[in-house]
């Protein structure tokens, strides 16, 4: 089970509270982690990553372990911490003011 | 007694005000969507307690939210807003081509008929349609390929489509407008397009007379006389009483020309509003005085509307969707400031009252009048 921590606009969007888990075949990585995601709650199509390219939105990023893995290619498989669900893969809002 | 509704979009959220036909006591509602940007928020005639609104932030993009009780609850429906065919290039700030790139929803317009078909209008420039109540959303690509779109410009607010009007007694005949390429209309229900640019003068293009690349901030129009026509331009307030073929200016005795908003009376089509703003570097009212303009006349003679208003010190912008008209005997009209005043007169524009002062800075003010 991967536990994926929303920033606090998109649990609104989708209407949840806390962590989102979510079984992933493996190999898990963040494609296919935003894959499931998307599935299951529809609203959050093109919050993330763009719905026609799938390029990861400027301002969003993906944090795991301590990593920054939003510039790594978005099939490279996720630390094992994260696919074992001992740590949440964290997608957050980059520092961009507003 | 009827009441009305105002719809209100801010930097940070959308609000929702209402009163009974005094329009004294104001309740407000919100903010819905608290935090991200409602650029526009807009109701079905047909269906009052149908309501679209955009929400959008540069973190998260697009998302469009439908009402289906008034605004009391919200879901949110289709948010793909995919160009039809390769979309090419338009200008760039330094006139090199730019691709075409979907920004946001700047306007929603729903249909006079029917409650479920919804027009937007998107930023980079196009039109899109959904006839299933938002849940999906297809281009009116006939517009983008009127061949003028390679000259298309973006204005200071980005190259958006930012107003649209459906003909109340021609469901064939749209009209919209983009900053900076002009006004355009449909004849044929989206199918071929028309640029309505002729009589517009642009100091800031290379031809001021040319067919597109006008800075058009807001066109108005009186259900009554669909072919009347009332633009604020980034410059001048124009005038067309042949469904845009042709323009005149009617600013008359302003004290600047120009402005965002324009709005007509409810049920005097020759009598319209605009608010002045100093200059197109200067995006606040001349003196510090927030003053709204009304011509009786359709335009050349203007009376300035102060009752109400700050007279000092006032330097807030009022942007091309803040002002609004209800239908109401006495007709009223609203705006809404970037300092998030919200400002009513019930009484065509004598005297104004602020129905609120601290909200976000005003994106869009639209109103309903309800049974």
């Amino acid at each position: 089970m991967i536990r994926v921590v929303l920033p606090a606009h998109l649990r609104t969007l989708a209407r949840v509270n806390g962590e989102v888990e979510l079984e992933v075949a493996p190999p898990a990585s963040v494609r296919s982690v935003l894959d499931a995601l998307e599935d299951r709650y529809p609203t959050l199509r093109g919050t993330i990553r763009d719905q026609a390219t799938g390029q990861r939105r400027p301002f969003v990023r993906f944090f795991a372990c301590g990593e920054d893995l939003s510039h790594q290619p978005p099939d490279t498989p996720l630390p094992q911490a994260v696919v074992s669900g001992v740590e949440p893969l964290l997608l957050v809002g980059a520092i961009a003011g507003g | 007694m009827s009441s009305v509704r105002v719809l209100v979009g801010t930097r940070k959220g959308a609000f929702l005000l209402t009163a009974d036909g005094k329009r004294e006591r104001w309740e407000v509602s919100g903010p819905h969507f608290g935090g991200w940007e409602i650029y526009h928020v807009k109701a079905s005639p047909v269906d009052p307690n149908r309501i679209y609104a955009s929400q959008s932030t540069g973190w998260f993009g697009q998302i469009m939210q439908r009402s289906n009780d008034g605004g009391k609850t919200w879901e949110p429906v289709g948010n793909k807003f995919a160009y039809e065919g390769v979309p090419g290039t338009h200008q760039w700030y330094d006139g090199t081509p730019h691709p075409w790139e979907f920004k946001r929803v700047w306007h929603v317009e729903p249909s006079w008929t029917n409650a479920d078909t919804v027009y937007a209008g998107i930023e980079d420039a196009a039109l899109f349609r959904s006839a299933d109540a938002g849940q999906t959303w297809e281009e009116v690509s006939g517009l983008r390929r009127h061949g003028s779109g390679p000259h298309w410009q973006p204005g200071g607010g980005g190259m958006c489509l930012h107003t649209i009007i459906l003909d109340p007694a021609n469901p064939e005949r749209i009209y919209i407008a983009i900053s900076a390429a002009g006004t355009f209309r449909t004849d044929d229900g989206g199918v071929t397009w028309r640029a309505i640019n002729r009589g517009l003068k642009s100091a800031q293009i290379p031809d001021p007379e040319a067919e597109v690349g006008h800075c058009v901030h807001h066109v108005a129009m009186h259900r009554s006389r669909p072919d009347v026509l009332f633009m604020q331009k980034h410059w001048d307030v124009m005038r067309s009483d042949d469904a845009g073929d042709s323009w005149r200016e009617v600013s008359g005795n302003l004290p600047t020309d120009f402005g965002f908003a324009l709005d007509v009376h409810a049920h005097e089509p020759e009598t319209i509003y605009v608010v002045p703003i100093k200059s197109d570097s200067e995006h606040y009212p001349p003196e510090g005085k927030l003053r709204v303009y009304r011509s009786r006349t359709g335009g050349n003679q203007w009376e300035a509307l102060s009752e109400g208003l700050p007279q000092s010190d006032c330097y807030v912008n009022v942007l091309r969707d803040a002002m609004a008209v209800d239908s109401l005997d006495s007709c009223g009209v609203y705006f809404g400031t970037t300092g998030g005043q919200v400002y009513a007169s019930a009484d065509a524009g004598d005297h104004w009252a602020p129905i609120v002062r601290d909200l976000p800075a005003v994106l869009s003010v639209e109103v309903q009048t309800l049974p």
